[in-house]
């Protein structure tokens, strides 16, 4: 049995119970026993002081890579799940295209098990919409979500059939689980390596044009429309995907959305000298796209914040651009992404910016968490939302160095994260 | 040490205007080397070279190398099919083996954008861009600006016209960037799915009839038409395009003034070119390629540390 843990004098915000107050958490038996002003210390409790530091319901990732199975040597569960706690989130849902494909129960319950061995942020598969994510025939998503996935989706590609895609929507509703689409449409996208515009223009780099993703964010609205099912758009980075998630959520359409932390503070330009770790897919966009997600955020038509954590090998960066994987490591420099672009410059509020990352996340994918009510999980993010640092991709618990922020100074920082009323991260 | 153009030749998007003079300048008297009896001179004696040619050519590869040889310097070929990239070497690790051997210089073509870019940054040696994806492909662009100025004059106000697939041309890409530099007005014709969608943001005019560009040009630059782009859909077919874009002779009589006629090469007779427009009186497209050595040797003279004031001798004719 742990012992009982005080977090003593921060300031917790907890969206969850419209709560943003100095106060006390008590966790109990992996569980909050208490939350707000003058708690007392139990006997024998650890007590932690926080004052000075924010407390929020445990930060929830609902889109990362882990790269095991199949490529434990650029990521493995025990090192994401721990780069994730760095990070200051306590739970993660990590995508399917591992090697082989997270379609059937095994693979499920293998990754679940690692995560729960690894003892740092609680990690949740997805599992495949598609066998082998081939996009052909609709995977066993009833016995996986008994084994514990919490979400389908193909991504890293795209399900082009719009009858498969329709199929999974209705399926699904049955398990209610989100069906989570990686919009892409790839016969305006292939061969494509960034933004379709003047800096593609400018490099002699092969664009991808906004509309690859639109169409497909506009046919997945409307499939589930007609189906009634629940669609989870990913890693959405144009204004007119927001325009038109903005539609689907007027008309009452079961439609939600993330917006990844680089798709909020980077542009296109960042590519400029073939740099490869800003590289990924979708790839970052233009000045106005970056404005019109924060907006998507500020005014709730993009539900969560996400990182797309996507760690490669130093050697499959290290190369010529247009043949460079996509993606970059997120998880421990998402957070002070988030407070730098979006709450320091008044885009969102804590309480918003809270509930983008924690609440609204637990909500959209039923997991528990998200709160810090009496009896919920004990799950806890302490972090600083003023501390300055610069990224140092050496130090980071992943094994991925891939980021585009490398040198950059951000302001906020994770101190403390707990997972189940136990320490998993502290900072020095 | 890093000489008046930097350490590399990259392409024309980061020189500028003076730079371009310069190399262009430096180029007269070089080119009245290769007029000679006995076409060498020792000014790169002692220096290697490196040709590492990760796609095919044969003509900028041979203007290099005469380049080179007419310099004195010592030259080896490395052609990606015999070599160890199709063992599966990555291109750092082959220029990292290649310095190692105390080379002085590497030439590159690669089929990816920024390869010569990413070479550059990764080792000592100086690096010329000899073409890398769609980027740019800055002696090409340099050659063609040296041509079009031996025949124009001032550039300044001139009116160039690109004529063909854009998109994919790393020859548009130099030219563009160089002729803007050096004040042209620069003009780009062709079907739009051979344009870059942003193309007008590039300080450039698009004509969109190829009629209309030879109502307004002093010169056209027409590129080649590669065969695949009509397998992979980006026009109707070859013939079509010589109907609406191909630059012949009927067009060119309706100008009102000559057109100077420039191609890259190699030539598409009769897809983008008529074969009386490509050997007709204003074509300077043999030209272009003489042009081409001495060009390619004033670029190895400046990274190599060549002085400046070459060029100015050479007007002052003391060289």
């Amino acid at each position: 049995m742990n012992r009982d843990l005080l977090l003593r004098g921060g300031r917790i915000v907890d969206p969850s119970q419209g709560m943003d107050a100095v106060g006390d958490v008590l966790l109990r038996d992996g569980r909050v026993e208490a939350c707000g002003s003058s708690i007392g210390t139990p006997d024998g409790a650890d007590v932690i002081d926080v004052s000075g530091l924010v407390v929020t319901p445990g930060m929830i990732d609902v889109h990362i890579h882990l790269r095991e199975p199949g490529r434990e040597d650029v990521e493995t569960i025990a090192t994401g799940a721990h780069s994730a706690a760095a990070g200051g989130f306590t739970g993660v849902c990590a995508m399917p295209n591992t090697k082989p494909v997270t379609d059937n129960q095994a693979v499920v319950g293998f990754v679940k098990r690692q995560g729960e061995a690894a003892g740092f942020a609680r990690v949740y598969p997805y599992g495949a919409i598609s066998v082998g994510q081939k996009g052909e025939t609709l995977a066993e998503i009833a016995e996986m979500a008994g084994a514990g996935a919490v979400a389908f989706s193909d991504d890293g590609r795209p399900v082009e059939s719009a009858q498969l895609m329709r199929t999974a929507l209705e399926y699904a509703r049955a398990f209610n689980v989100p069906i989570a689409e990686h919009c892409e449409d790839m016969t305006l996208a292939r061969g494509g390596s960034m933004n379709e515009g003047i800096m593609s223009a400018k490099l002699g780099l092969k664009g991808i044009p906004p509309e690859a993703e639109e169409i497909y964010v506009i046919r997945d609205i409307l499939l589930a429309k007609r189906t009634g099912g629940h669609i989870h758009l990913c890693h959405l980075s144009t204004k007119g995907s927001v325009e038109l998630v903005r539609w689907g959520k007027d008309r009452g359409i079961n439609v939600t959305s993330e917006v990844c932390s680089h798709h909020i503070s980077l542009t296109e330009d960042a590519v400029e000298g073939y740099n490869t770790n800003a590289k990924m897919n979708p790839p970052l966009r233009t000045a106005a796209d970056v404005e019109a997600l924060q907006q998507g955020l500020a005014d709730g038509t993009i539900d969560l914040l996400v990182t797309d954590h996507a760690p490669h090998h130093y050697d499959e960066k290290e190369r010529e651009f247009a043949d460079a994987p996509n993606g970059i490591v997120g998880l421990e420099t998402a957070l002070g992404i988030n407070c730098t672009y979006l709450l320091h410059r008044g885009i969102m509020t804590m309480s918003q910016m809270v509930d983008a990352m924690s609440c609204k996340p637990a909500k959209v994918f039923h997991l528990p968490g998200g709160t810090l009510a009496r009896g919920s999980l004990g799950d806890v993010t302490v972090f600083d939302p003023n501390r300055i640092w610069t990224v140092d991709p050496k130090a980071f618990k992943s094994k991925g160095r891939n980021t585009p922020y490398g040198g950059h100074q951000l302001t906020g920082q994770a101190r403390l994260t707990v997972v189940g009323g136990r320490v998993v991260y502290r900072a020095d | 040490m890093a000489g008046p153009l930097g350490k590399d030749l990259l392409g024309l998007a980061p020189l500028s205007a003076d730079q371009i003079r310069l190399v262009l300048d430096t180029a007269v008297p070089f080119r009245e080397i290769s007029e000679r009896a006995i076409k060498k001179v020792p000014t790169l004696r002692g220096a290697t070279i490196v040709n590492l040619f990760f796609e095919a050519s044969t003509r900028t590869r041979i203007s290099f190398e005469f380049a080179e040889k007419r310099l004195s310097a010592d030259t080896v070929n490395v052609a990606s099919a015999n070599s160890s990239v199709s063992k599966g070497e990555t291109l750092v690790d082959t220029a990292r083996n290649l310095e190692a051997m105390k080379i002085d210089m590497v030439v590159i073509r690669h089929g990816a954008s920024g390869a010569a870019q990413f070479l550059a940054e990764r080792i000592e040696s100086n690096v010329i861009n000899a073409g890398d994806g769609t980027n740019e492909h800055p002696t090409q662009g340099l050659l063609d600006i040296l041509t079009l100025r031996n025949h124009l004059g001032d550039l300044t106000g001139r009116r160039i016209c690109i004529v063909g697939d854009v998109l994919h041309s790393r020859v548009a890409r130099s030219n563009i960037w160089g002729l803007t530099k050096l004040g042209a007005e620069v003009a780009v014709c062709g079907p739009r799915s051979l344009l870059p969608n942003a193309i007008g943001e590039m300080g450039v005019t698009v004509f969109d009839r190829i009629e209309e560009a030879v109502e307004w040009a002093d010169a056209f630059n027409v590129l080649r038409l590669q065969l695949e782009r009509m397998q992979a859909g980006y026009i109707p077919s070859l013939r079509e395009y010589n109907r609406v874009y191909g630059v012949t002779r009927a067009r060119l009589e309706k100008a009102p003034r000559d057109i100077l006629i420039l191609h890259p090469g190699p030539m598409n007779r009769g897809v983008e070119i008529d074969s009386d427009v490509a050997d007709g009186p204003h074509s300077v497209i043999l030209d272009q390629v003489t042009n081409g050595v001495a060009v390619r040797m004033a670029v190895l003279y400046l990274l190599a540390g060549g002085k400046p004031e070459l060029a100015e001798a050479a007007k002052k004719g003391v060289v």
